[in-house]
C-alpha cells in the first residue's frame, strides 16, 4: 500500500501529513524546522529527501533537510548568498527538484542550485541582462512584500531548460542552464502602463501539463491563461470563473486539458469570493470552468490560499489538497469532486506539496 | 576567556552547543568565528552575508552595544540577543 504524504510549509515549521493509498484516514506529524517560516518544502522523489525553504526573522534564510520524511532535520545556507557589494539575500522562497539536483529560488531575484541534496549551494544566475534587471532589486522598486524570484519550473526532458517567474516581471526562459533567458509573457494582461512590453506581468504560479510538455497554464494577477506552445504565447482563459485573481493553481497529471485553480478577491482581502470556499476546474483547456465545492464550507469561509498553497498527487483518480492562511487544509481522492477537512488547526499555511511514497 | 550567552533559538541549530561556553577571542568577529568552526554554519545565523551582524541579532560586551570589531577583554561577558519581536 502506497504512502501518500503532503508537506504543510506553515508560518511556523513544516508539517507532514501521512495517509494510505485510501486517502481518508490521517495523521498529522510536526511542527518542524524549529518552528522557522516555511515557504515551500518539498518532497525528492529520486532520493526520498524532504527540503524546506525557510527564513527566520533572527538568523536569515536556509534550506532544511530531512532524509527520514521528517522526523530529524538539518539546515544549511551554504552557498546560499550574493558576492559582497551585491543584493542581499533575504529568503529563499521557491523549491525544484529535477535532473538530480535542487534549485531554488531566491530574494534578491536569483536562482541557487544544489548537486549533494541541500548541503551546499551555488549561484546559477541572477538573469543578468533580461529587461527589467536593473530596477527589480533596486529597493525604490519594491512594494509591501518585496519581489524576488519564487518560482523555478523545470523541463521534465531537459536539464539545462527551466523557467523562471520574477514577481511582477514575468516568465524567463533558459535552455541553456541560466547562461541566456528569454521573456516568455506575449499575449499576457497588464493593467497598468508599460515601459516595456516583454516584461512587467505579475505572474503568480505557473505549471507544466506532465503529460503534454507544451501545454502551460498560469494564474496572473491579471487573470488565467493557457499556453499551447511552451510559453512563447499566452491566451487568456479567465471567462467562466468568478475572479481574475488568485494564486495557486494545479495541473491534472494524466489529462492535458484539466487544470484546477482557486478564484480570489482581488482587493486586499485576497479571499474566497463570498466566504464560500470552492476550487474551480476546467476539462476542455479553460473554455468552461466548473466549482468544485461539495464537502467544503459555504458559510463564513473566508479563506486564503498561497501560489504554492495547492498541490495534485499522480495515483490513477487523482488526489487534490489545498492549505490556507487560516490553517486548514482540505483534501479531495476523487479529483475535487467532493473534500474533507483534513487539517484544522495548523499555523497560516504558504505552500502544500504532495508524494506517493512507496 | 570571554564568557559568552548565546539566545535560546540558537542550540537547537547546531548539535551539543551550549547556551554558555568560554571563548578565546580578542574581539566578537573572532569569538563568532571560533564558533564557526566547531560548529560550521553559526557564522550564517548571526551575520548577513558574513560581513555584519543580522538586524535583529545584537550583540553586548559587558554590557555596553558592540559591533563585530568590539575588542574582548579576558572575563569579558558577551551577549547574543536576539531581538524581542515576532508573534
Amino acid at each position: 500500500m502506497p504512502l501518500t504524504v503532503v508537506l504543510a510549509g506553515t508560518r511556523k515549521g513544516c508539517f507532514v501529513l501521512e495517509s494510505d493509498g485510501d486517502r481518508r484516514d490521517w495523521k498529522v506529524r510536526g511542527p518542524y524546522c524549529e518552528g522557522w517560516p516555511v515557504y515551500h518544502a518539498v518532497h525528492d522523489a529520486s532520493s526520498g529527501a524532504i527540503y524546506a525553504a525557510a527564513a527566520s526573522e533572527w538568523h536569515g534564510a536556509g534550506v532544511w533537510r530531512s532524509t527520514d520524511l521528517g522526523e530529524s532535520w538539518e539546515l544549511s545556507s551554504e552557498g546560499l548568498g550574493y558576492a559582497d557589494g551585491g543584493p542581499k539575500l533575504s529568503k529563499v522562497s521557491g523549491l525544484t527538484v529535477a535532473h538530480g539536483r535542487v534549485l531554488a529560488g531566491a530574494e534578491s531575484a536569483g536562482v541557487f542550485e544544489s548537486r549533494d541534496g541541500a548541503k551546499t549551494w551555488s549561484l546559477l544566475s541572477t538573469l543578468d541582462g533580461m529587461p527589467g534587471r536593473e530596477g527589480w532589486n533596486d529597493p525604490a522598486n519594491q512594494p509591501p512584500g518585496h519581489l524576488g524570484l519564487p518560482a523555478i519550473l523545470p523541463h521534465p526532458d531537459e536539464a539545462a531548460h527551466f523557467w523562471a517567474v520574477v514577481q511582477g516581471i514575468g516568465i524567463f526562459e533558459t535552455t541553456d542552464d541560466g547562461a541566456s533567458w528569454t521573456p516568455r509573457n506575449r499575449g499576457l494582461r497588464a493593467d497598468w502602463p508599460l515601459e516595456d512590453p516583454e516584461v512587467g506581468y505579475c505572474v503568480h504560479k505557473l505549471v507544466m501539463s506532465p503529460v503534454d510538455r507544451q501545454r502551460l497554464y498560469q494564474q496572473n494577477h491579471c487573470g488565467m491563461h493557457r499556453s499551447d506552445d511552451g510559453g512563447h504565447s499566452w491566451t487568456e482563459i479567465t471567462e467562466g470563473l468568478p475572479s481574475d485573481f488568485g494564486f495557486a493553481a494545479a495541473a491534472h497529471p494524466h489529462d492535458r486539458d484539466t487544470f484546477y485553480v482557486i478564484p480570489l478577491d482581488p482587493g486586499h482581502g485576497r479571499i474566497m469570493p463570498g466566504g464560500k470556499a470552492a476550487v474551480w476546474r476546467t476539462r476542455d483547456a479553460g473554455s468552461t470552468w466548473q466549482r468544485l465545492d461539495r464537502g467544503l464550507p459555504q458559510r463564513d469561509a473566508h479563506l486564503g490560499v498561497l501560489r504554492e498553497g495547492m498541490a495534485i498527487d499522480s495515483l490513477d483518480s487523482p488526489g487534490l489538497y489545498f492549505g490556507t492562511s487560516t490553517g486548514q487544509v482540505f483534501a479531495s481522492a476523487d479529483e475535487g469532486e467532493s473534500w474533507s477537512e483534513i487539517a484544522s488547526y495548523l499555523p497560516a499555511i504558504s505552500s502544500v506539496e504532495v508524494a506517493v511514497v512507496a | 576567556m570571554a564568557d559568552l550567552h548565546l539566545p535560546a533559538t540558537l542550540p537547537p541549530l547546531f548539535r551539543d552547543l551550549p547556551r554558555r561556553l568560554d571563548v578565546d577571542a580578542a574581539t566578537v568577529d573572532e569569538a563568532i568565528e571560533r564558533l564557526d568552526e566547531r560548529w560550521p554554519g553559526l557564522r550564517d545565523r548571526l551575520c548577513a552575508e558574513g560581513t555584519e551582524l543580522r538586524p535583529h541579532i545584537h550583540v553586548y560586551v559587558d554590557r555596553e552595544r558592540a559591533e563585530l570589531g568590539t575588542a574582548l577583554a579576558a572575563g569579558s561577558r558577551v551577549d547574543v540577543v536576539a531581538a524581542i519581536s515576532g508573534g
